[in-house]
């Protein structure tokens, strides 16, 4: 049964009650993000499609909230009325999952669902200034604000971005938001291996001209040679500018066609949706953060693994999209992968299994699996909102 | 008198000083440890100098395995610890307790790598904020938060109090460019958090603990972001009639699509003292002054600064002064970085760091104007206008009790109002004591409280700048 609120008042209530009732609560926005997670066995789930509503916009200010439940669809348009855009260029899970539905305001803060752009603009947590959220007594808290700076008490916003709902339910979030570009230009360097993409894309990003996506489709993913995207956004009159600028630094990688405005938009929606791997629908998927000049070793160390997989490199190397073939190969991948994959990244990144079957996502570890005090501290801060563990019980970490 | 509380030493550890002593005195050599009355007088204070507390002891270690080992014993003790990195917080952050220890960062003053590939520099929490700009500079990259103290400020400080600068606008306060830390527990475990990846494994820890006020553990390391460089910059210094203008001004230029790299606001006083200190060419006969930054390539710079002139005109600007050149560039900034200083020179002063939505800035500089009057004192306003962080510098004599009293009790209305304006306590400065009981204006109990549990996860015992942030009454534990 799915209890749908409509106020924040009624949500606290509901989450009170489950808690006298010892009732474990699955929370949910518009579900385009369910598969996300360990699979989590609960008594009743807890929609927000019912707490929605743009709740301030002040265009002036660089800032908008909406209630958790609120489309990110009616957000954007908002926005876009105003020549605004949310600059995380949050990510649409709906490619790789196939689901129907519509990504919520709440969905993208649980998930901190960053795009492109956060090597530029930053990620989803740092654009995110306050939030509203009920705990796991049914306590109404909240943290932050709507000023572009506080460092008022202790940051429980960033805390609950990317906690996948384990700690609390957000009721509104609000964010900073920027100017829309005025317009954007992508140079396509043609025929790069993962390491000479790496260093162009690293060349690039150490440039003054304000590159704000940096990814690498190797040959076959998308077009059947490798391309490297360098993505400029900028006002008319300066764009022509960066990107001659750009395309001269990067004379030696090679000539650097241009892919503009509808058409780079297009291209980058693809990137930031994981759309390129998003076939065969039971590829296992994962999202790989490393340093941006280690992506390449970590692939090249699965390669020389044999693991059966296709990928391709955001953040400029720094994220990896890896899906991983789990039909038709000679010997069955009982993990997906995970053990090559965290061996070959080492200590100094993580990956997180995005997509897999609820066995597999039950059997393996879902999100890169945290030193022994980090896991106790995870464990305490869980207890600290949700001492009875009712929310999301077991979505990011088993007993957590 | 002073006005905020402090905590009543416990006499137990007093009582025990000589041999809390003896057992710091086999963990770090004697020329990191700091016991004699004399010398640990340099550490009472911080930049808030109105109160002073001497510290029981203070420690200096010389790397990670020490702070762990002194954090452990200082644990297993019920020692209370004082994190300290240059000692210039504006909030008291950093100021002592009699019954605690005091373990500083200033020796922690390494740059361990820097990778440009990367754009990443690994460094020791207790190198300033500058020198890492300073060391990168020569290759055209920097770190780009820049508080106005970014010459002593430690990145320690800078990770505790998330500190911001004049050009956060657009590059964001530290929690937006640090990628990792290594940080000591309480009990001393060592753990590490992040790295080079732009993102963290788990919850969002790294978040958490910047800002979090030395509150969680002690940072010893730090992995920071470091950025190109733009192909140039350029101020504009814009004077105006009145504040409301100036005020108005800053929201139209955000509103027409501009954020600029640095939106920068003084009132007259503040201009005269700033003008007075550092000769930056300010104009004397306006009431209020911008200083709007752009950054690009020549033609860039010239047809955004057009735009920006144009906004101005509108507004009624009186004067308008471009920088012409680099030396120009370096003492418009001299004289703003340096308001602070120079204020200091002319008066005593406290200086409030509330933040408010930007279309409310004409309101709250007229009733902070109102309010500071109405005490009868003086005030001059400096602060970052794009994003409505406030800086009323208010000016009193610290000699006298009945007049700090009222410059207290000034701040703390014009804090209240910066609350109820939709805005916040502190933007960059953090609470530490100087607004510590103000905290229930802006949050509830409940609010509170899970704050509060969640800073016991990391310290049960509330051992760690035990005074700071929360009111000293209704602490909640775990």
């Amino acid at each position: 049964m799915t209890l749908a609120p409509t106020s924040e008042a009624q949500a606290a209530d509901i989450i009170r009650a489950a808690r006298t009732a010892r009732q474990t609560l699955s929370l949910e926005g518009g579900g385009t993000r369910a598969g996300f997670g360990r699979p989590v066995q609960t008594d009743e789930t807890l929609s927000t499609r019912g707490l929605t509503g743009i709740t301030l916009h002040e265009p002036a200010e660089l800032v908008i909230s909406a209630r958790a439940g609120t489309p990110v669809a009616e957000l954007e348009a908002a926005l876009d009325a105003k020549g605004q855009m949310l600059p995380f260029e949050p990510m649409d899970h709906r490619a790789i999952y196939a689901g129907s539905g519509e990504p919520t305001v709440g969905g993208i803060v649980a998930c901190a669902a960053s795009g492109p752009r956060r090597i530029q603009a930053g990620a989803a947590r740092d654009l995110l200034l306050g939030v509203r959220l009920i705990n796991g007594k049914g306590e109404i808290v909240k943290s932050g604000g709507r000023v572009m700076k506080n460092v008022t008490g202790l940051d429980l916003v960033k805390l609950n971005c990317g906690a996948h709902g384990t700690l609390a339910l957000i009721t509104e979030a609000t964010f900073k938001v920027l100017p829309k570009v005025e317009r954007t230009i992508t140079l396509v360097i043609e025929g790069l291996d993962d390491r000479q993409a790496a260093s162009a894309m690293a060349v690039a990003l150490g440039s003054p001209f304000g590159v704000s996506g940096a990814a690498h489709l190797p040959a076959g993913i998308g077009t059947p040679s490798a391309r490297t995207l360098l993505r400029l956004e900028h006002f008319r009159d300066s764009i022509d500018y960066r990107a001659g600028e750009l395309a001269k630094l990067l004379a030696s990688f090679g000539r650097a066609g241009r892919i503009e405005d509808d058409a780079s938009c297009d291209l980058w929606r693809a990137v930031r949706d994981v759309t390129l791997l998003a076939e065969p629908r039971d590829d296992a998927i994962w999202r790989i953060s490393v340093a941006p000049t280690h992506g390449p070793a970590v692939v090249a160390a699965l390669q020389q693994a044999q693991l059966p997989f296709r990928h391709f490199f955001d953040w400029g190397g720094g994220l990896i999209w890896l899906a991983c073939a789990m039909q038709g190969q000679e010997r069955a991948l009982q993990d997906a992968g995970a053990q090559a994959i965290r061996s070959a990244i080492g200590r100094d990144g993580h990956a997180t299994l995005i997509r897999g079957t609820e066995d597999l996502r039950a059997r393996i570890d879902v999100f890169q699996p945290l030193d022994p005090a980090l896991m106790k501290i995870t464990a305490a801060i869980k207890a600290s909102f949700d001492p009875d563990r009712i929310l999301n019980p077991g979505r990011m970490y088993a007993g957590v | 008198m002073s006005a905020i509380a402090f905590p009543i030493p416990d006499p137990a550890i007093l009582a025990r000083r000589d041999a809390i002593v003896a057992g710091l005195e086999l963990l770090v050599p004697a020329e990191c440890l700091v016991t004699s009355e004399d010398e640990r007088r340099a550490f009472e204070t911080d930049a808030l100098t109105a109160y002073r507390r001497v510290p029981l002891a203070v420690v200096l270690p010389r790397n990670t395995a020490e702070v762990s080992a002194v954090l452990a014993f200082c644990h297993a003790q019920g020692v209370k610890v004082i994190p300290r990195g240059a000692g210039t917080s504006l909030s008291g952050g950093a100021i002592p307790q009699e019954d605690a220890v005091v373990v500083g960062v200033s020796k922690l003053n390494r740059i361990l790598n820097v990778d440009y590939a990367n754009r990443t520099a690994l460094v020791e929490a207790g190198v300033t904020n500058l020198s890492i700009s300073d060391t990168v500079m020569p290759d055209g990259f920097f770190y780009a938060p820049d508080p106005s103290s970014q010459l002593a400020c430690t990145i320690a400080g800078n990770i505790g109090m998330n500190s911001g600068g004049a050009h956060c606008l657009k590059y964001g306060v530290t929690t937006n460019n640090i990628l990792g830390v290594k940080m000591v527990l309480v009990d001393g475990t060592v753990v590490e958090i992040g790295g080079q990846a732009l993102d963290s494994a788990g919850l969002d820890l790294l978040g958490l603990i910047v800002g979090s006020e030395g509150q969680l553990g002690i940072v010893t390391e730090a992995t920071v972001r470091i950025l190109r460089l733009a192909e140039g910059a350029r101020p504009v210094l814009f004077g105006f009639d009145s504040s409301e203008a100036a005020g108005e001004c800053v929201a139209a230029i955000i509103g027409a699509g501009i954020v600029p790299v640095a939106m920068e606001f003084m009132d007259k006083p503040a201009i005269e003292i700033c003008e007075a200190f550092a000769k930056a060419g300010y104009p004397l006969d306006v009431e209020a002054m911008l200083i709007v930054e752009v950054e690009g390539s020549e033609a860039e710079m010239e047809s955004q600064l057009a735009r920006i002139v144009d906004i101005a005109r509108r507004y009624g600007v009186k004067v308008v002064k471009e920088s012409r050149s680099a030396m120009e560039t370096a003492l418009i900034w001299k004289g703003r970085k340096s308001a602070f200083g120079a204020t200091g020179r002319v008066a005593d002063y406290i200086c409030m760091d509330g933040t408010v939505p930007t279309g409310q800035l004409p309101y709250v500089l007229k009733r902070t104007g109102e309010i500071v009057a109405g005490y009868g004192l003086r005030v001059a306003n400096v602060f970052h206008a794009g994003d409505g962080n406030m800086h009323p510098l208010i000016l009193y004599n610290v000699n006298d009790p009945a007049e700090q009293a009222k410059a207290e009790a000034a701040g703390n209305d014009i804090l209240r109002l910066c609350v109820d304006a939709g805005g916040c306590l502190t933007g960059e400065h953090g609470v530490g004591i100087e607004k510590r009981d103000l905290m229930r204006h802006q949050f509830s109990d409940m609010d509170l409280a899970q704050q509060m549990r969640v800073r016991a996860v990391f310290d049960e015992q509330w051992l760690l700048n035990p005074a700071k942030v929360f009111p000293l009454d209704g602490r909640v534990a775990a």
